[in-house]
Parts: structure tokens; C-alpha cells; sequence
């Protein structure tokens, strides 16, 4: 931050406003040619945000107030009977109901977990680079291929993880074919693929000052002590973020459900493995009910928004900021 | 960032063994489904469940039988060319906007640069139905063109990273070749660019990786073609139905398992490449938020 020279008038920036004697003052704060040239270097961004970003989102509300066809190009406005047609449809009841259900199971295995490998990591001195190395590997696999694995290893007849589960006197579930157990093979196949969250964690861990556990140790707080009262307050900012991305991806789980129930189009999926995200794509590109699935999109739009914000408001008590303290 | 904590001192033996243990039993877990994978792509068909990871009869004709069922070298060739333009062009389109919101200052800078920030933030799923229709009306659908054409404008987390890096130069150089007369384009062109080339290639992997894993436009914009214009992972997602017992199939997951493993060498090998690259990137991630 130190290094943000650029001219410090700038922090304040107005550009939709003010009165006439205000903007006169602007300018002369700001070089006119240097504003030029910024403006120039940032035109990709705001074209592709003016397009596919901001004119997108407007375009697909108009759309969930119509009939679009795609085969004219044609809408015709039918008012709110998208979004009516939303709450009459169970499935999107079921496949919400499904996906939020997915949510707050993955979400906080995927960070105790994360943050149990990086603390192991952490500690290792020697050889983390190996471990780290290894950890990190499932997350370079693609997802076709990991699901290809797992739709092997999970098969509750002949799969590996029901033989090893057999040999040590449990009969596994059908991972794949039970509704019950749907979620949890698709949480099993993200765990494998958690070192993203991982390295967040560790870099976090990283940055703790290590004179706080020295200080600590001296006054005689043993490792849990330290643990709960050092080290999660001081990575409290990295787990939040990890939280809310956490949250924001397993809501709009596609890849992994697509790939274990829906890629063949034969076989008939639980429904439990209907997740909201496929459903939005079957509207979309399977139905064609473009309309419908405009007004999904934005249902999911409002949810994540809405949880997205209460999990900060949530975070603005708890997380400690270093950067407060400067 | 002294990496060497006083953990070394007061930590136990047993618990630097357990410890050792765990991290051995875990790594253990993590390469078990690759090692299944590598193995079971040289079984014969009916041995592929028997779950030993030493085949018992070694059958490498698999590797040399799947060429003649799948065209796995078209789909690699199409994610290559795929992910070689969409990594290439968002890192420059991305590297010359962050230059824009790094060294410039203009009305609605921060304002805009805010915008970035909160785009990171919007679910892909409420953009994909427009841009659908966007790319249809330009005609577009059924090409690769889509997969990579909305990184000719920037990405916003790549953005937000170099950004942070062009922050990072001392301003006095910029200013130094100012009085020399160097053009607010050459600034970027011959003095940030050189100088990031670190950022530059974490944004270039990043984005490899993500396009060549990307299944969901594949299956949105070229599904409805012949399997020879098929990415990567829409391939082997056909292939997974192609074998599968319920569609027909004589289920030889054997062949299954090669093509899951070719299409992730070419990962392991850039991963072995730019590891640090990768863990960079990933932990700048964590310090966005």
C-alpha cells in the first residue's frame, strides 16, 4: 500500500457529481492528459463490464419478465409469470432445498479440514514443500477426470472405498444411488481437491508473528490456549474469505453433479443429486425455457447476495483486521 | 516472516512423530485415486474393479486400443489452442487495465476499480443465460469463440493482482522515464511489463488451468457438435457415457481411465513447472478479502 503514490487527491473521487465549482477544483486536481490515458487503459474492463457483466445482468431481468423464444429472437413480456411459474415448480423448491443442504455441509468441512492440513503443514519445517507438493496435486486434476475416479471408487458394489470400509467390518453405503448419500460423495470429491483453501490458510498462518506464541508460551497458555486465542483470531480474516468464496461456489455447484448423475442422459438421477445449478442449466439449455431460467438466475443472485451479506455482517464482529491497528 | 518458529523448540518427539504420521497417512489418501487411476488404465476390462493397484495382468495395449475409440488428441489440441488464447489474451487485457487503475488517477478511479472488486464477487450462474444469447446473436455458438472471448476484457481477480503488483514499483522509475520522454504506453509496455513478468505468469497459468478444466461452457456452447470440435473435458464426460453400461456401453472404464489420465499429464506438467506460481496465486487469493 505504501507504494500507492498515485496523487493522493484521488482517494476521493467523485465522477458522477457535484456542483460546477466543485468539478473546477476536480480538474485541476487532475492532469487531464494522465486522466485521459487511464481512462484509455482501462476501456477493455469497462466494455467487457458494460457488455457481459452490468448490460448482461439488465438483459437477463428483462428476459425473466418474458417469454423468450430462441428460435425467433422474439420476447414477448409475461410479466411476473416466470417468477410465479418459479414457486409453483417444486423442483426448484427441491433442488434449492438440495443445494443449500450441500452448502452447509461442504462449506465448513472443507475449512476444518483445509485448516487441519495447514496447520499439519505449518509445523513441518522440513519437507513441507513435498507434502504441500502432494496435497496440491488433486486440485491440478481436472474435474472430469477426478469425477471419472470417483464415480469408480464410490461404486457401492465393487468401488474401492466399500471394499476398504468391508475390510475393516462396515458395509458402505451406494454412494451414488442412495439419496442420503449423494452429498456426501460429492463432499468427499471436494475434500480431495481442498489445498486451494489449504495455501490461503497457510499463507494466513505464515503471517501470524511468532513473538504472540513466545509471549503466550511465557504466561503459560498451553497449545489449545494458543491455538483458540492466537492463532483463530489472527487468521480469522483468511477464514472468512475462505467462507464466503466457500459458500458462493458450493451454491452454484454444476461440474461435479453434472458429471456423477446427469452427463448421460439415459439413466435416471436421484433426486437429491438435483442441486440448483443443474437445474438452472436444464431450464436453460436442455428446455430452452431461457425466461425461466433468467429469473432462477436471479433468485440464486438474491440468495447469494443475501448470504454473502449476512456472513459479512457476521464476520464484522468476529474477524480481527491487523490493517485496523496501522 | 520468519518460517522457523519457536514450535521446533517445545514441540514433543511424539509429537513430531505423530505429526509425521498423519502427514504421511494423509499424502497416502490424496495419491491413492491417482495410483488407482494408473493402474486400473492398464487392466483388462474385467479386472478394472478388483481395486489392486498392481495390475494383475498388465494389458499397456489400452493406451494404444483408446486412440482408435476416442479422438482424444483433437480434444486436446482444441483445449491446447483454447487455453493458450484465453490465458494469453486476459493476461494482457487484464495487465493493461491494471496498469490504468495502478499508475493513473482520474475521476471515478476508485469508484470503478470498486466495481472490479465487487464483479469477483457475482455468481457465474446469473450471467450465463445472457451471455448465452449475446454469443448467439453474434452467430457465435458452436465456436470455441465464446471460451475465450470475454478475456480480451479483463478478469477482475487478475486485474485486482496485477494491479497490486504495478503497486509494487517504485513510481520513481515510471516518473524517471517520464522525463525521457517514454509515451504513457510505452510506461506500460517497456517498463511494467518487463517488470511483472512474476504476476504475469501466475495470471497465464491460473487461467491455463481453469479453461482447460472448464466444462461448463464446453457443454453450453459446443455440446450440440461433432465430438471431434470437443474440449477436453466435454470429451471425457462423453466418454464416461460412451462406456457406461446403462447407455450401451460394455463399460471398458479401462479406456475411461486413460483418457482421464492423458488429459491431466499435460496439468501435472505444468503444475511441476510453476508450482510456486500456482501456491503464489493462490495465496494472494487469501489476501484480497
Amino acid at each position: 500500500m505504501a507504494a500507492d503514490t498515485a496523487l493522493p487527491a484521488a482517494t476521493d473521487s467523485g465522477a458522477t457529481g457535484g456542483t460546477r465549482a466543485t468539478r473546477t477544483i476536480r480538474r485541476v486536481k487532475y492532469n487531464r492528459r494522465e486522466a485521459i490515458a487511464g481512462y484509455l487503459f482501462i476501456t477493455p474492463w469497462l466494455i467487457g463490464f458494460l457488455v457481459f457483466t452490468l448490460g448482461a445482468m439488465i438483459y437477463s431481468l428483462v428476459i425473466s419478465f418474458s417469454n423468450y423464444q430462441l428460435a425467433t429472437d422474439t420476447a414477448q413480456p409475461v410479466g411476473l409469470a416466470n417468477y410465479q411459474a418459479l414457486i409453483e415448480d417444486p423442483k426448484v423448491a427441491l433442488s434449492l432445498g438440495n443445494t443449500l443442504f450441500y452448502a452447509v455441509l461442504a462449506v465448513p468441512l472443507e475449512i476444518i479440514f483445509a485448516l487441519f492440513l495447514a496447520l499439519l503443514l505449518n509445523r513441518v519445517g522440513r519437507g513441507a514443500g513435498f507434502f504441500r507438493t502432494v496435497f496440491y496435486l488433486p486440485r491440478m486434476t481436472p474435474t472430469v477426470a477426478t469425477a471419472s475416479v470417483f464415480l469408480l471408487l464410490l461404486n457401492g458394489n465393487q468401488g474401492a472405498i466399500n471394499k476398504a470400509l468391508a475390510a475393516i467390518g462396515i458395509q458402505g453405503p451406494q454412494w451414488l444411488q442412495d439419496p442420503a448419500w449423494v452429498k456426501p460423495s460429492i463432499v468427499l470429491m471436494t475434500l480431495w481437491g481442498v489445498s486451494g483453501t489449504m495455501i490461503i490458510l497457510l499463507a494466513a498462518l505464515k503471517n501470524v508473528p511468532t513473538d504472540l506464541y513466545e509471549v503466550a508460551s511465557i504466561d503459560g497458555a498451553g497449545p489449545i490456549r494458543r491455538f483458540f486465542s492466537i492463532t483463530l483470531p489472527m487468521i480469522s480474516g483468511a477464514l472468512f474469505f475462505n467462507v464466503i468464496v466457500l459458500t458462493i461456489a458450493a451454491l452454484q455447484v454444476f461440474d461435479q453433479a453434472y458429471l456423477l448423475f446427469y452427463r448421460d442422459q439415459v439413466q435416471a438421477a436421484p433426486e437429491a443429486s438435483l442441486f440448483y445449478g443443474v437445474y438452472l442449466f436444464q431450464q436453460a439449455f436442455r428446455q430452452f425455457n431461457f425466461g425461466f431460467a433468467a429469473a432462477m438466475a436471479w433468485l440464486l443472485f438474491i440468495i447469494i447476495m443475501l448470504i454473502s451479506l449476512i456472513q459479512v455482517k457476521i464476520s464484522n464482529r468476529f474477524v480481527y483486521y491487523e490493517g485496523e491497528r496501522n | 516472516m520468519s518460517t522457523t518458529s519457536i514450535f521446533a523448540r517445545p514441540a514433543t518427539l511424539t509429537g513430531r512423530v505423530v505429526r509425521w504420521i498423519l502427514l504421511i497417512a494423509f499424502s497416502a489418501l490424496f495419491l491413492y485415486p491417482f495410483a488407482w487411476l494408473l493402474a486400473a488404465s492398464l487392466k483388462p476390462r474385467g479386472q478394472v474393479f478388483d481395486n489392486s493397484l498392481i495390475p494383475q495382468t498388465f494389458q499397456p495395449q489400452n493406451y494404444v486400443d483408446v486412440w482408435n475409440q476416442l479422438p482424444i488428441l483433437s480434444w486436446m489440441g482444441n483445449s491446447l489452442l483454447i487455453a493458450i488464447l484465453a490465458a494469453g489474451f486476459v493476461t494482457l487485457s487484464s495487465s493493461v487495465v491494471a496498469f490504468g487503475f495502478a499508475y493513473f488517477s482520474f475521476p471515478g478511479r476508485n469508484i470503478l476499480f470498486g466495481l472490479v472488486l465487487a464483479t469477483m464477487m457475482l455468481p457465474g450462474a446469473v450471467t450465463l443465460v445472457p451471455q448465452y444469447l449475446i454469443w448467439n446473436s453474434l452467430g457465435l455458438v458452436g465456436t470455441n469463440v465464446p471460451l475465450w472471448g470475454m478475456n480480451l476484457f479483463g478478469s477482475a481477480f487478475y486485474i485486482f493482482l496485477q494491479r497490486q503488483f504495478f503497486l509494487g514499483l517504485p513510481r520513481e522509475i515510471f516518473e524517471a522515464a517520464r522525463m525521457d520522454g517514454v509515451g504513457y504506453f510505452g510506461l506500460f509496455w517497456r517498463m511494467a511489463l518487463p517488470l511483472s513478468i512474476p504476476s504475469f505468469i501466475i495470471v497465464f497459468v491460473f487461467e491455463f488451468q481453469a479453461s482447460w478444466n472448464n466444462l461448463q461452457a464446453a457443454l453450453v456452447y459446443l455440446n450440440a457438435g461433432s465430438a471431434d470440435q470437443f474440449t477436453v473435458p466435454l470429451g471425457i464426460a462423453s466418454t464416461m457415457t460412451k462406456f457406461s453400461p446403462t447407455n450401451g456401453g460394455h463399460g471398458d472404464y479401462q479406456f475411461v481411465m486413460v483418457a482421464a489420465l492423458l488429459v491431466t499429464i499435460p496439468m501435472l506438467i505444468l503444475f511441476a513447472f510453476a508450482q510456486r506460481y500456482f501456491i503464489e496465486g493462490v495465496a494472494t487469493q487469501g489476501r484480497k478479502g
